[in-house]
């Protein structure tokens, strides 16, 4: 995928001015939080559940080395084939080269960010190979040539006609030839159409939620069931997806699952919760020839150890997106690149860089409240902070920011003129007040363009209280 | 008769952390502080060598500036017993301060024993004064804003609340999402000012709809913002900070109104 990150202002207020997109975040807004908060609210548990995940994760993260050598033997001893990724060209070439020694011409998807991460859909198409999504949302997109805005909705940025223009422009060539905005006509519509490339299918890719070191398994969590059908039909099962996902037994898996479904829509549980462990043995009945892990590392080795490593424990639940006032107002798309608000706020640099994502950390009003529903407890506004300093040392910053802050230290550092700035700030801004306010400040059109800007009460505090204290002493005197 | 600023054994010190915005924009919420610390039976003192908390440079990444400032307030504030503000966000910048001196072991003592006495107002009145001598009385209904680093960071949300349960004739009406950003967030609002103008246009449609003729909170960064949507929007609701309310000091005209 493109990177458009460098773009987000301008991206962002596009996003402001779209009133479909700003229907369907509205939807957003008022669906997944209230229930998650139902959820927990059922589960006296949940946050002691919190405490033990992130726990857990900490430990895994400490000796992630043994647990996915663990995981790569286990998986090896039940037949199959583990391939360590270093960056997305790598784990680009050894899906295609899977596709190619079985002359695989189509290949079925399930919903995975990390296939998105590694841009395969068109590299596969590029060669040869053509990629289905068979998750709804992803299949939407697929049709109109767009992106994921959310990381378990990929098509929450969309409506209902939305979905029936694409059905009508591409169904057409299935028999379905009248324009329907039934929801549940075009659920089943393309149900039929999704049928067809199941069976057509010579390998089906999917990534995985967890992958379990005890038994050398993946897991999917879905709630359509597409991921079931991908990864059982096709002769090759290709599983995609990064070393931070590896846990090192089932029992521990079930604690993730608890908090996941809770987290992401406030389901108990997904409706699918699918282990693959190897290929199909020869009492199966039916299941995959070939069963392939592919572990992408890109970049995320060089977070452990980092002050970013804590990010490593993300789940991807979406939590922190959902509950983002941020995200809220402009989508995932602003955001420019795979992985949108506050976790991608904190990945997104690490991935493509801090010159080409710098906007991300930065918008954002640190109101906290990604940290307070992240069920690993990721501290994401402190990583985001982190990369603004990494910023601000590269010199990075925008210069009028620098400046401006260079300004301000220069009298905060020394009291005497600070009390100084803060006594001629007062005085001026009550000059150009009316009325009480003012309604255009020159060098804050920031603030002024959307608001009014109070005016101040007149002389600061440290100078009043130095006069009450004056005359309190002179009072104290002739008394 | 000694002066009722002057320091008795009887009456433990507070050090009050006036807050930039406090200091420039509205007085009246210190000497509201001050009257309520005071009442509760304490002796104010404000350090005459404050300025900020350092929060601009510590949220842009300028990591050498925060550390100067948070030296020169350790230095202003460490022997006082307790460190007061009107403010959750100032004083959980106080509360970030050791972990700023990772490597500076003993200005990371100093800035751990600092973070211990500093309190948001509200808090300090609720839970280490306990003070039950509210007295003022307030004419008409309030909603209540939960700015962001008070409620998550110091766990502020019931002792305004309970606070303004004493004053006499006020009734509070919650808004839908109070806990929810407001869109300020320090430069943000200045940096990215449409995200930041849609954020705002959501609270101040809430506090609309509440039905509150006030809206109170605890941070004037955040009751600046509002107060100037809600008069660009022309919404006739009043704004205050809630020491103002506590302290029975709402003679002196609203945030943004003109004065008489």
């Amino acid at each position: 995928m493109e990177i458009h990150s460098p773009e987000f202002k301008a991206n962002a207020r596009i996003a402001l001015h779209d009133a479909s997109l700003q229907k369907a975040l509205g939807n957003l807004r008022d669906g997944f939080p209230r229930k998650r908060a139902i959820a927990v609210s059922r589960l006296p548990e949940f946050e002691q559940l919190r405490d033990q995940a992130r726990d857990l994760k900490n430990h895994i993260l400490s000796h992630l080395d043994l647990y996915l050598e663990t995981f790569e033997r286990n998986c090896t001893a039940n037949g199959g084939q583990v391939h360590w990724a270093a960056d997305a060209e790598q784990a680009r070439q050894q899906i295609l080269d899977i596709c190619r020694s079985v002359g695989a011409k189509t290949v079925t998807k399930g919903k995975s960010m990390i296939s998105e991460e590694i841009n395969l859909n068109d590299y596969l198409e590029q060669h040869g190979v053509q990629p289905v999504e068979t998750d709804l949302g992803e299949y939407i997109l697929q049709l109109r040539h767009d992106h994921p805005s959310h990381i378990i909705a990929p098509a929450i940025h969309l409506n209902l006609e939305d979905v029936s223009d694409a059905f009508h422009e591409h169904h057409p060539k299935y028999g379905f030839t009248e324009r329907t905005e039934d929801a549940a006509e075009l659920m089943a519509e393309a149900r039929t159409v999704m049928r067809k490339h199941f069976v057509a299918a010579d390998v089906g890719i999917t990534g995985a939620n967890f992958l379990v070191a005890e038994t050398g398994s993946s897991i999917i969590v879905t709630n359509e069931g597409n991921g079931d059908l991908t990864q059982t039909l096709p002769k090759v099962h290709i599983v995609i997806t990064s070393i931070e996902k590896v846990v090192p037994t089932l029992e521990d898996m079930s604690l993730f699952l608890r908090l996941l479904a809770r987290s992401a829509t406030g389901q108990e549980f997904s409706v699918y919760n699918t282990l693959s462990t190897g290929p199909r043995r020869s009492t199966d009945q039916d299941g995959p020839e070939q069963y392939h892990v592919i572990l992408l590392d890109n970049g995320r080795s060089d977070m452990l150890g980092s002050e970013f490593q804590d990010m490593l424990r993300c789940i991807r639940c979406s939590a922190c997106m959902n509950h983002c006032p941020v995200y809220g107002s402009v989508g995932g798309h602003a955001y420019g690149w795979v992985y949108p608000g506050p976790m991608g706020s904190v990945l997104t640099p690490q991935l493509i860089g801090v010159d080409q994502a710098g906007h991300l950390p930065n918008a954002s009003t640190f109101c906290g409240k990604c940290e307070s529903v992240c069920p690993v407890r990721i501290p994401l506004p402190k990583l985001m902070r982190h990369w603004r300093e990494r910023e601000f040392e590269r010199h990075l910053t925008p210069s009028t920011v620098r400046q401006g802050l260079w300004g301000w230290a220069a009298f905060a550092k020394r009291p005497t003129l600070y009390r100084w700035m803060s006594r001629s700030a007062n005085f001026l801004l009550r000059r150009l007040a009316r009325n009480g306010r003012i309604s255009k400040l020159p060098l804050a059109t920031g603030w002024t363009d959307w608001r009014d800007m109070p005016a101040p009460q007149q002389g600061t505090f440290m100078d009043q209280w130095k006069k009450r204290q004056q005359s309190e002493q002179q009072q104290g005197g002739l008394l | 008769m000694p002066a009722v600023h002057t320091y008795t054994p009887a009456r433990p010190k507070v050090a009050l952390f006036v807050t930039c915005l406090v200091d420039m924009f509205r007085p009246g919420v210190g000497f509201a502080a001050v009257k309520l610390l005071e009442q509760a039976g304490y002796s104010v003192e404000v350090p005459p060598t404050q300025t900020c908390c350092g929060q601009p440079a510590f949220n842009s990444g300028d990591r050498l500036t925060t550390k100067d400032i948070a030296r020169q307030v350790i230095d202003a504030f460490e022997d006082y017993p307790y460190v007061v503000g009107p403010s959750g966000s100032c004083i959980g910048m106080l509360h970030h301060y050791p972990e700023l001196f990772a490597d500076e072991p003993a200005w990371q003592q100093r800035a751990e024993k600092l973070a211990t006495r500093a309190w948001e107002l509200t808090s300090f009145l609720q839970d280490v004064a306990q003070f039950q001598g509210i007295d003022a009385q307030f004419d008409g209904t309030v909603t209540y804003h939960d700015s962001c680093s008070g409620l998550r960071e110091l766990g502020v949300k019931q002792q305004p609340r309970t606070l303004l349960g004493q004053v006499k004739g006020l009734e509070l009406k919650e808004m839908e999402e109070s806990e929810t950003c407001c869109g300020f967030g320090g430069t943000f609002c200045v940096k990215y000012p449409d995200i930041s103008n849609r954020m705002v246009s959501n609270k101040t449609r809430f506090i609309k709809d509440s039905g509150a003729n006030t809206l109170l909170g605890g941070d004037l960064g955040c009751l600046l913002n509002m107060a100037g949507k809600l008069k660009r929007e022309g919404i006739d609701v009043q704004v205050r900070h809630v020491a103002e309310v506590l302290a029975d000091a709402c003679h002196q005209p609203a945030i943004g109104d003109a004065e008489v």
